[in-house]
């Protein structure tokens, strides 16, 4: 408790309370204001804040540099789209089911990956991604390379997940929970060693640690909670299809985390929110300037992400000063 | 004699064409320092890496009290009480010094796969790591991020990690490297209290050091162990003068 009324006096307490305050109370706004198309957009957002977050396990504290990670995005909608399209519409089996096969996926990668570093382990990663994104283009069954329809998951007598409020507080709730276990994992014993590693691998596998056991025990972790997210892509447009995992939703993964600033709590949170309000504010405000032109928003979008990679190292969560270690 | 508690039975290590370790057998028995001495280039730094499990030995065999750990990979050999300090100062250089014991200490204190309770304020971590920072002299240096300290705090901070799991033998890769003269009869005056509770395998180029703290020496020069013998028959091995005492004198 102390701890949280001492992080409310910082500029970051502020800043991520109002955020929350903002994003818990999103729905009622649309509706009063009758904008349906921000609650959608609010909702990607929470599905990919989850997605960033659970990244930000391995690439942020851990410095596994995953160059594959939209591709829980695919493991997770696939199994839902999957068992939703034989008729299994139940959430209680879809989403374990969708959940467990993200973290065998991530076991699987993580142990032919995990052995190599730095540029080989972003190109095996890479290479495992567009692997599974092939094969979903290949799925003729299951619409191939145009996608599939899918009935939502169903929660009888719980949720309805057709209802867009609804849907929209239960990815916030998921979103919050992600958090806190973010937040417990950074400090603890497990999260330590990870980092540990990061910092210097020859020097923890020296004191006694089998770092290769810890990485991919975390990077089995964030495949599951990135399934988590794919989950949630794929029952908020009723909709699967391969482009959910492509590689280059695998890069804006990584851009968002590096933008909000790896290895902090509410970096990938901080970094969605900017990655969308500026995809969402560019476009038309390039098309104000001139007609078409907001097709090219990344033109202005790239340098603005070099000039935070040269001048705000640890991305947005560090303008508002240094964090706790 | 006693039992030794490390040895190797004649170790090859080649690199390419380069016999980096030729036939090496050494032993350090319980409670003693066993100094490994040679100029640079001799293999004194492959035989250590052989000896905690980053290089594998080409042949030969490496016991550790009464196991075979030839093939045992580097963190199961720290398990069985084989810890080691870095010749290049090797912490966690993002960590407070109190950090970097207490994971020390949280790598001889079961399995990490504990994922929600709060390890820095575990005071069964904590505790020994505050103990061990002041075993080292370190106690007020605790929440200082290791990165800023001094050249010789980090050696000392390398020591109280080395020392965390209470280790049955230590291996020091040049402890005292970088060291200015009063730190250094610290640090020596620091081993020579350990001696008593652990043996160690000391790699030193402070020959000074050396016979002050050796039990005994062993001479290492092109990978091969030419001499091994108590101090004074090591001063007086006419082999060792040649090879390697009288360019220390030149």
């Amino acid at each position: 408790m102390t701890d949280l009324v001492a992080a409310l006096r910082t500029t970051r307490g502020i800043v991520t309370l109002v955020l929350l305050v903002l994003l818990a109370v999103l729905p009622l706004l649309t509706q009063a204001f009758d904008q349906r198309y921000l609650l959608s957009i609010g909702t990607r957002v929470l599905i990919w804040a989850i997605a960033a977050v659970s990244l930000n396990l391995i690439l942020g504290y851990g410095g596994m540099v995953s160059f594959g990670h939209a591709v829980f995005f695919g493991t997770g909608g696939y199994a839902v789209g999957i068992l939703a399209h034989h008729g299994i519409a139940s959430g209680w089996i879809q989403w374990p089911v969708a959940i467990a096969a993200s973290a065998l996926w991530a076991l699987v990668v993580g142990a032919l990956s995990l052995r190599t570093r730095g540029l080989y382990f972003i190109m095996i990663t890479l290479a495992f991604a567009q692997l599974l994104y092939y094969v979903g283009v290949g799925l003729e069954a299951y619409g191939a390379d145009d996608g599939l329809n899918i009935g939502r998951s169903r929660f009888a007598g719980l949720i309805d997940l057709r209802d867009k409020a609804s849907f929209y507080w239960l990815c916030l709730a998921l979103l919050c929970a992600t958090l806190w276990f973010c937040s417990r994992f950074a400090n603890s014993r497990f999260g330590l060693v990870i980092r540990g590693a990061k910092s210097n691998e020859l020097r923890m596998a020296a004191l006694g640690f089998p770092v290769f056991r810890y990485r991919l025990a975390a990077f089995t972790i964030s495949g599951a909670f990135g399934g988590l997210s794919g989950i949630l892509m794929a029952n908020e447009g009723a909709y699967i299809s391969p482009a959910m995992m492509s590689w280059v939703k695998s890069g804006d993964l990584i851009v968002i985390v590096v933008l909000g600033g790896m290895g902090t709590l509410f970096g990938p949170l901080y970094g969605t929110i900017a990655f969308f309000l500026l995809e969402e504010s560019l476009k038309p405000l390039l098309d104000l300037l001139r007609k078409g032109w907001g097709e090219y928003w990344q033109i202005v979008f790239g340098p603005m992400l070099v000039l935070i990679a040269l001048y705000a190292r640890g991305g947005i969560d560090s303008l508002m000063g240094r964090s706790r270690g | 004699m006693a039992e030794p508690l490390l040895s190797t039975d004649r170790l090859i290590k080649r690199f390419g064409g380069l016999v980096a370790t030729d036939t090496v057998s050494i032993d350090v028995r319980p409670g003693e320092i066993h100094a490994l001495i040679g100029p640079n280039g001799a293999g004194k730094t492959t035989l250590v890496s052989q000896l905690t499990g980053y290089l594998r030995p080409d042949s030969g065999t490496i016991r550790f009290a009464g196991r075979d750990i030839t093939r045992l990979p580097m963190h199961a050999r720290v398990r069985l009480g084989l810890a080691r300090s870095f010749q290049i100062t090797s912490v966690l250089r993002e960590f407070t010094a109190l950090d970097n014991v207490a994971l020390a200490v949280q790598a001889h204190a079961g399995h990490s796969f504990r994922f929600l309770a709060d390890a820095r304020r575990d005071e069964s971590l904590l505790g020994p790591a505050r103990q061990g920072l002041a075993d080292v002299g370190l106690a007020a240096r605790a929440d200082t991020p290791a990165a800023i300290l001094s050249h010789g705090e980090q050696r000392q901070l390398e020591i109280a990690m080395a020392l965390a799991g209470d280790p049955r033998l230590l291996l020091l890769d040049e402890p005292m490297a970088g060291m200015g003269a009063e730190e250094s009869q610290r640090m020596i005056g620091f081993l020579r209290d350990l001696k008593s509770k652990r043996a160690m395998l000391l790699i030193e180029h402070d020959m000074d050091a050396v016979f002050q703290l050796a039990d005994r020496i062993t001479v290492l020069v092109y990978g091969r162990a030419i001499a091994s013998g108590t101090p004074a028959e090591i001063r007086a091995d006419p082999d060792v003068r040649q090879a390697y005492l009288g360019e220390e004198a030149a």
